[in-house]
Formats: structure tokens, C-alpha cells, sequence
């Protein structure tokens, strides 16, 4: 039943498609650069999200200070809250007459809202979190003897964290990295709320693939055969890893 | 001998919970120095509060004259600056990395480029005979090859300590036996002072120098090995050698055991509280009472328990005073011995060794075994 459930909506969408216009109906809207925007913005998405959100993840994985479970409750507080309200949200601090956003656009002349800057904010609000908890759990079950070692052998904190825990967690690390891109490529409510749905710079795949429901519905069936590609991709590529991974050890 | 600081001087006091580990240790340079004591005595705490990996909460260590930390004026030197190498009891060898790039970790870390650190660890490889196994991950080498990977990996960051957590306990029976001879091959190159924690009583009879034995985070008892087997302080220790343990006081050639009985003893020099060994086969079992005979000790008790033991049997009996006997299996079946039976044992006075308590803190419990 579950299984149906899950699959005939998509092998409808298989069916419904209209093969034969594919390529033209694809250059035909604005697929290509939508895609584009996409790819670009969740990439960078997840960028910002490994270079705070591992580090965030350390912290909460390997020391105590007060407010450590607040801390870890408001990181995972994006993973259930409804995206619209993120996306109000990062609205009310940063657009134009947001707390933050009213600094930044007196002083320095910069506007967030609706530009892809804030498409990759939403994206990246909404995708860290699956990130951090990822790579938090593996750290904790991480076996800290090994740092031990690597201490005794010489190596300072910051050598052992690069030398021997990141490596030790890189499963994890790609993992959380996959699932924080693929959640990011899909996001949609708080990019639509916070970056609005401007052609070319800030309508993503998914917000294209809304629009085009209903004016061109063939589109709208053709884009969503492109996004279920790349989840595709995505899983086989998770699924590649983690079988090396598991072999080579 | 070298001078005082030459070596390992350290006065530990660390403390977890309700846990104490009170504890002084030296060892010289080049000396092996075994610690022994069974699990949860503060064994495994001792080595990591040497390797900085534990804060001390009292006294001071000191390595070469060089203090590391010393609880009193705060100084603590950091496990990453100590001079130290630490074979864990499960190796922790990176899963990540060759073993090539296991025993290059230290050299690396502490300044090496990458090429010399590899060049240092092939030449130690060489050294260990362990060349082939310079491509392998470590989950594909067997648990004597990982042994001596990481104690290559140890020494390859040129420490002044050494420092051994039971490093054969996670091997085969045969392969213990290999790996322990190259072992103490190794040690006795290592020109720096040794600790190697251990259960084992034979590996550490094996290795060691000298030992140490700790009991419920004290030192009980401490010598060459040949003392400690022959004159064990403790029940424990005893137990480990294989001896039968009576605590008592003497009073001329009498000793009276404090768990009941008593035992006529050679001319000693003791006077008071004495502790008595006494080797299983140095007992003799008799089915009736022996009437005439050179003997100075003999004593009723009743076989609660029989072992065989490769080539002999040994008997659990109790009485006053309790003890451990040896006999031949021949002996078993001609003397029809079997458990509930009432025997006669007997010692000779001369194969009594009857000394004072070496430690204050040295004797634990009473008369049983």
C-alpha cells in the first residue's frame, strides 16, 4: 500500500510526459536558467553550511556549555518548522526595514530580499540543519580514543581534528553534505517568501515548476521529471559511497 | 643505576568518583618497570595521568628531570608536548591511513614534511620486520601485525617514555607468545624508562625488570620479579604466582594464623604480624593421619575441589589453615581423592617462607588463599 502510495504518483508523471516536445518545451520556459540558479545556489548553500555548520556541529558534538541544548534545539528547530515561517522570518531580519536589514541597506546600501543572495540564505536555513545533525551524531559516536592517540603521537587539537577526526567522519561528512544539497535544490516555501520568484535570478526549479503548472501544465510535468533525475543521481551517488565505504574498511 | 630525575619520578593522585589512585612510581632509564594489578586497580589511570591524557588532581611527574605536571604550582604539559609514546591495549590504529602513514603520524605532526616522516617510518618498519605490511589499512593486518605496527608507530616519534597498556591482551595464545619475544627484544633497545601495564603475571615476570602491583588504587607491593613471586604481599598477588598466602603472627618457631591453625616455621627474624607462602606441591596428601614422620606441620582438612592442570591436579581444601594443593593425577587415582573427602596434609617447616610485611598498606584480606 505505502509503496503504491509513493510510486504511482511518480510513474504518473512518467506517463503524463510529453516525450516528444521534450526539448523544445524545455528551452521553450525558463528551465535552463532555473536549473542553473539552482544548481549554483544550493551548491553554495551547502558550502556555507560546511564551513559553519562542522564546526557548529564539533561544538555541540564535543564540548558542554550552558545553553548547549538550547543551542542544539534552536539548530534543529529548521527541520520542523513549516519553510514559509523561515522564510517570514529571514523577511522580518533582513528585508528592508527588518531589524538587520534596515543597517545594512542604510550603511551599506545592501538589499537581501529578492535577489539570489537570498535565495541562497533561505536554502541555507533551511538546509544546515540536516547537515549539522548528521555530522553531530557521527562525531559523538566517533571513537575518541583514536584522538588520544593522535594527542600521545604529538599532534595538537587542531592537527587531530583535521588529521584524524574529519577523516574518521567523512562517511558523515559527504553524507550530510548530499542531504543538505538535495533538501536545499528542493526548498521552496522560504525562497518563495524571502526571494520572491523573479525569472533568472531568483526562480529555482521548484518555484518554476509551481508557475508553470499552471500556464504551461506540459512544463510543469517535464521540470519535474528533471528534479526527480537529480534525486536520483543524488541517491545512487549516497548509495556508491556508502558501499565503498563499506568494502574498503 | 642513573642518578635521582634521570628517569620517571611521578607522584600520582588522580581521582574519578569514589575512585583514588594513589601512587608513587619511578623507573630509570632503560628499565622495564611492570604494573600489575587486576581490573579497576588504577592501572590504566596511572599510565594516562603519565601520558597527560588525565589531569593529575595531586603530586607531580616528572620525566629526565623536566616536570610535566605538577598539580601543586598548576604546570601541565599538554599530552600533544610530552615526550611520551603509548601503545593502547586495542592499538587505535587510524583506519584511515597505511600503515606506512600510521608510524609517519608522529614524526609528521611534530614538524617532519611529508616525504622524511615517511622516510623515518620505512626505516622503522624495516627495523620491526614489518616492510611488506607498508601498504596495508590496518583492518587488514591480524592483531600480531597491529601490535607491532603500533609500537612501531610509538617509537617512531622518538619518546624518552614509553609507555605499554596490556599490549598483548587482545592476542591468540601463539601469536602471544612470538610477539612477547620480539617484545622484549625491542624493550631492551629502548633506551628510555618503560611502563607496561599488564594482568598477566608471566608476561610481566617476562618483561619487567622490576614490578609494581596495584590494588584499589594503591601500591601493594614492589620488587624484582623474583621477590614479588617468591614473597607475595598480598592475596592477590599470591594468587598471581601461584603461592598459598597465610597472614599470622609469629611467636618463635610458631606462627599462629589468623584464619585458624597454625604452622611451626624454620629460624626467621621476624616478630609480629608475618605473612607465610607456601607452594601447592610443597604439601603432601595423606589419606590417614601420619604417625611418624620428619614433619614438622600437619593438619586435617576436607577437598572441596579438584582442577586438573596439564600434568597435575590441583585440590582445594579446606581446614585450618585452608589451602592449594598440588598432586600427580596418579596420586588422585591411588589415593582414590575425590571432593567431600577428609585428608591429612603436611609441610615441611623448611618449605615455609615466613617474612614481615614489606608495604603498611600491603595486606588486604585474611587467611583464605
Amino acid at each position: 500500500m505505502a509503496v503504491a502510495f509513493l510510486v504511482i504518483p511518480l510513474a504518473g508523471l512518467l506517463i503524463r510526459a510529453p516525450w516528444g516536445d521534450a526539448w523544445e518545451i524545455l528551452h521553450g520556459s525558463q528551465a535552463g536558467e532555473a536549473l542553473k540558479l539552482s544548481l549554483w545556489t544550493s551548491t553554495v548553500a551547502t558550502a556555507i553550511s560546511l564551513v559553519v555548520g562542522v564546526p557548529l556541529a564539533w561544538l555541540l558534538a564535543r564540548t558542554a556549555f550552558p545553553g548547549l541544548r538550547l543551542v542544539r534545539a534552536l539548530v534543529t528547530l529548521p527541520l520542523v518548522l513549516p519553510p514559509v515561517v523561515g522564510g517570514v522570518a529571514l523577511l522580518l531580519a533582513f528585508g528592508r526595514n527588518g531589524f538587520l536589514g534596515q543597517f545594512l541597506d542604510q550603511w551599506f546600501g545592501i538589499t537581501i530580499p529578492f535577489s539570489p543572495a537570498a535565495v541562497v540564505m533561505a536554502e541555507t536555513f533551511v538546509a544546515m540543519p540536516f547537515l549539522v545533525v548528521t555530522v553531530e551524531g557521527a562525531l559523538r559516536s566517533a571513537d575518541r580514543g583514536f584522538e588520544d592517540a593522535a594527542a600521545t603521537l604529538g599532534a595538537r587539537r587542531m592537527t587531530v581534528f583535521t588529521r584524524v577526526t574529519l577523516p574518521m567522519v567523512a562517511p558523515s561528512l559527504v553524507a550530510g553534505a548530499v542531504l543538505c544539497w538535495a533538501r536545499a535544490l528542493g526548498e521552496f516555501g522560504a525562497t518563495i517568501t524571502f526571494a520572491g520568484s523573479f525569472p533568472g535570478r531568483t526562480q529555482t526549479m521548484p518555484i518554476a515548476v509551481y508557475y508553470a503548472l499552471e500556464t504551461d501544465p506540459d512544463a510543469a510535468i517535464l521540470l519535474s521529471l528533471v528534479l526527480l533525475l537529480v534525486s536520483v543521481v543524488v541517491l545512487v551517488t549516497l548509495r556508491d559511497r556508502w558501499l565503498r565505504g563499506g568494502t574498503a574498511q | 643505576m642513573t642518578g635521582p630525575g634521570a628517569g620517571l619520578v611521578a607522584e600520582v593522585e588522580v581521582t574519578r568518583g569514589a575512585f583514588t589512585l594513589r601512587a608513587s612510581v619511578t623507573a630509570d632509564p632503560g628499565e622495564v618497570l611492570a604494573v600489575l594489578g587486576p581490573n579497576g586497580s588504577g592501572k590504566s589511570t596511572l599510565l594516562s595521568a603519565v601520558a597527560g591524557l588525565t589531569p593529575l588532581s595531586g603530586g607531580r611527574i616528572s620525566l629526565g628531570g623536566v616536570t610535566l605536571d605538577d598539580a601543586e604550582t598548576g604546570t601541565f604539559v599538554e599530552a600533544a608536548h610530552r615526550p611520551v609514546g603509548f601503545v593502547f591495549q586495542d592499538y587505535r590504529l587510524f583506519p584511515h591511513l597505511s600503515v606506512l602513514d600510521n608510524v609517519a603520524f608522529s614524526p609528521r605532526v611534530r614538524g617532519l614534511g611529508r616525504a622524511p616522516a615517511r622516510e623515518v617510518a620505512a626505516q622503522w618498519l624495516a627495523r620491526l620486520g614489518l616492510a611488506d605490511l607498508a601498504r596495508r589499512r590496518p583492518a587488514d593486518l591480524s592483531g600480531g601485525q597491529a601490535q607491532r605496527v603500533a609500537l612501531g608507530r610509538a617509537l617512531a616519534g622518538d619518546p624518552a617514555l614509553l609507555l605499554l597498556d596490556e599490549p598483548l591482551s587482545a592476542l591468540d595464545a601463539r601469536t602471544r607468545l612470538d610477539v612477547q619475544a620480539e617484545l622484549k627484544r625491542h624493550l631492551a633497545d629502548f633506551a628510555g624508562p618503560c611502563l607496561l601495564v599488564t594482568h598477566d603475571p608471566l608476561e610481566a615476570l617476562v618483561l619487567a625488570d622490576r614490578l609494581l602491583v596495584l590494588e584499589h588504587g594503591r601500591v601493594v607491593q614492589e620488587g624484582t620479579p623474583a621477590e614479588v613471586a617468591r614473597r607475595p604481599a598480598t592475596e592477590y598477588v599470591a594468587r598471581l604466582v601461584g603461592l598459598n598466602l597465610y597472614a599470622g603472627r609469629a611467636d618463635g618457631a610458631r606462627v599462629v594464623l589468623d584464619g585458624g591453625g597454625s604452622f611451626v616455621v624454620p629460624d626467621h627474624h621476624e616478630r609480629g604480624e608475618v605473612l607465610v607462602a607456601l607452594r601447592p606441591s610443597a604439601v603432601v596428601v595423606s589419606t590417614a593421619e601420619p604417625v611418624v614422620s620428619s614433619v614438622r606441620n600437619t593438619w586435617p582438612a576436607t577437598i572441596t575441589g579438584l582442577t586438573l592442570l596439564t600434568d597435575r591436579v590441583r585440590l582445594d581444601l579446606e581446614g585450618e589453615p585452608s589451602a592449594l594443593v598440588d598432586v600427580t593425577p596418579a596420586a588422585v587415582a591411588e589415593l582414590g581423592l575425590d571432593a567431600g573427602q577428609r585428608v591429612w596434609l603436611s609441610a615441611k617447616a623448611t618449605e615455609l617462607e615466613v617474612y614481615g610485611h614489606g608495604h603498611p598498606a600491603g595486606l588486604v584480606g585474611g587467611t583464605e588463599r
